[in-house]
């Protein structure tokens, strides 16, 4: 009986033959991640368990991306902390101005590879699942005990195969295809499994669209998700890393919990209302909802694609009058080539701010908070009550095309609207 | 030794955000991350519960961000255990490393109301509502997550093995 990807990337990793969905193993970890906001319980915990090393600094890695640049002394504090602590130990530290998101900032390092086992104090490390890795997201004392061991105990995942078929309409893009998934199964969905990706449809994706996909199987419970490693895969790691990996393919006769096949060829633009990921409407089926805000960024969509989606929306018309538009890029390097590319005088002369690399209003930090009763279009990945800022106000998830559409018009709205 | 408690009922989905708004994330405090508590879903929620009580939810509770800071908030709130339908995975691993019991009893929970009194015996997996009088069959534990629970958390079971290797190896 054959294995699924993510069933032989962690046998590997536990020095197994073979492993089974249920199982619980220990494995070996290839990278540790954790960020200003999570870093400080972890090392607080590490600290605890009396080990005066990480067990291996060229895996473990600190960005600062939450509430960065430090939006008070507090979180000023959670930084300098986790500062203080990585270059004492030598780790991968990013700093501010040279790096950005976590989830946009590995990639572009090439620290996330084929057959890789990754894990992070950040519910969207299942991201790096684009790379055919298996990546899961962990809390800060698990990430204390694997800085100070090399390694982490997993129950190995049953996995749920996604086939996409048909043809992708326009303006139908990775974050439609996910949004349209979580819809479909809900948030608990995929609970506690790994959601493989695959299908004709997913052959043609881009790598920004598979990361976005990835990004948000927490969101309908996974553990993770994950993509083979095609040539598109290839063509993205040779321009970012020189390090050698082995691409893991699920066996023909693998076992599956569920295979769940979905034909995208009359599939729109989406949203996902308040307050559920998977409470998704056609973006056109929304009449009349006017917004206050719009947010084009994040982990989830703030890459130079979704940027440039966003510019091709946004040239020569101007954000509506009522609305906010901040448009955030995912890293410097992000934003270095959007103003290359002159996307950022296109942003700017439409009425949007062009911001800091910074994961900021995703989780209601800064740059742009709600207040009592507003709403938001946002690219980003969650829209639980409160997400943003006031309990009562609401978020309404979208892909980028959207949410400059939206921005445009004043009210939640479909590229298609636009004249 | 079974705990008791008085229930408060949530519904399904209750996410991280709603346990402990990202906005006091910036603390790694027990005692004030607990007085923030379910604020976005229950304002008095803080200033309501008592040591010893149980939150009782429904499906996919703690479902969201990766932040420990939740269960942590629900242990310094005094929140005995919480009893759910079903756990999401990184909060009910978060729980059982810091040693708050989360207990998985789907029946249990959909006839428990706010108010009720449960007895909870998470050794051998059995719920019982004080009110009711009924007895309840709640998921037990794989034997590794036991042996989490018993060594008191990650931390000390992750102590102990680092010290059985030393003592196996020798001076490191």
């Amino acid at each position: 009986m054959g294995m699924t990807m993510a069933e032989k990337i962690l046998a590997r990793a536990a020095g197994r033959r073979r492993v089974e969905p249920g199982e619980i193993i220990e494995v070996a970890v290839d990278l540790v991640m954790t960020n200003d906001i999570t870093a400080p319980l972890s090392i607080a915990e590490f600290k605890k368990l009396g080990v005066e090393r990480v067990f291996d600094p060229k895996k473990v890695v600190f960005v600062p991306d939450h509430f960065v640049p430090a939006k008070d002394i507090k979180a000023a504090e959670q930084s300098k902390i986790m500062r203080e602590f990585a270059l004492e130990q030598g780790a991968i530290y990013f700093e501010i101005g040279r790096a950005g998101i976590e989830h946009v900032v590995l990639p572009e390092h090439g620290l996330t590879r084929p057959g890789m086992v990754i894990i992070g104090a950040d519910s969207h490390t299942c991201t790096y699942g684009a790379f055919n890795a298996f990546a899961t997201g962990m809390g800060s004392t698990d990430i204390a005990a694997a800085m100070a061991t090399g390694t982490t105990w997993m129950r190995v995942p049953q996995t749920i195969k996604f086939v996409y078929t048909g043809t992708l309409p326009p303006f139908v893009t990775g974050k439609d295809l996910i949004l349209y998934t979580i819809g479909q199964i809900g948030v608990d969905g995929a609970l506690y499994a790994c959601m493989e990706f695959t299908g004709p449809v997913i052959d043609q994706l881009p790598m920004d669209d598979r990361i976005t996909m990835a990004n948000m199987a927490i969101e309908a419970g996974a553990k993770t998700g994950i993509f083979a490693c095609d040539d598109k895969t290839r063509e993205w790691l040779a321009k970012v890393t020189t390090e050698p990996y082995e691409p893991v393919d699920s066996d023909p006769d693998a076992r599956y919990a569920q295979i769940i096949e979905f034909d995208v060829s009359n599939l729109r633009p989406l949203v996902a209302l308040p307050h559920l990921p998977s409470n998704v409407r056609p973006a056109d089926e929304v009449r009349d909802l006017p917004i206050d805000q719009v947010v084009i960024g994040s982990c989830t969509n703030g890459r130079l694609s979704d940027l440039r989606i966003a510019a091709e929306i946004l040239k020569g018309r101007q954000v509506h009058p009522r609305v906010r538009c901040i448009v955030i890029p995912g890293s410097q390097e992000v934003a270095k080539q959007a103003t290359r590319e002159g996307l950022v005088d296109i942003f700017l002369e439409a009425g949007a701010v062009f911001s800091v690399s910074t994961c900021g209003p995703c989780l209601g930090g800064y740059m742009g908070v709600l207040a009592k009763g507003e709403r938001c279009v946002s690219t980003t990945n969650r829209n639980f009550r409160g997400r943003m800022g006031h309990r009562e106000s609401e978020v309404i998830l979208a892909s980028p095309a959207v949410a400059a559409a939206s921005a445009v018009l004043g009210r939640v709205a479909s590229p298609f609207e636009l004249n | 030794m079974p705990m008791r408690g008085r229930v408060w009922k949530f519904g399904d989905n209750i996410d991280t955000d709603v346990i402990i708004p990202a906005r006091y994330l910036v603390t790694i405090d027990p005692q004030e991350l607990a007085q923030h508590v379910m604020e976005d879903i229950d304002p008095e929620f803080a200033s309501k519960v008592q040591p010893g009580d149980i939150i009782v939810a429904g499906r996919n509770f703690g479902c969201g961000s990766s932040r420990e800071h939740a269960p942590i908030a629900i242990k310094a709130a005094g929140v005995q255990a919480v009893v759910a339908e079903s756990f999401a995975r990184i909060f009910f691993r978060n729980a059982i490393n810091i040693g708050l019991p989360v207990v998985e009893a789907p029946e249990a929970v959909r006839e428990t109301e706010t108010g009720d009194e449960l007895e909870i015996d998470t050794e051998n997996g059995i719920v019982r509502n004080l009110r009711t009088g009924k007895t309840y069959k709640a998921t037990q534990y794989d034997t590794f997550i036991q042996h989490i629970i018993r060594a008191g958390g990650l931390l000390n079971a992750v102590r102990e093995r680092l010290a059985a290797r030393q003592a196996a190896g020798g001076s490191q």
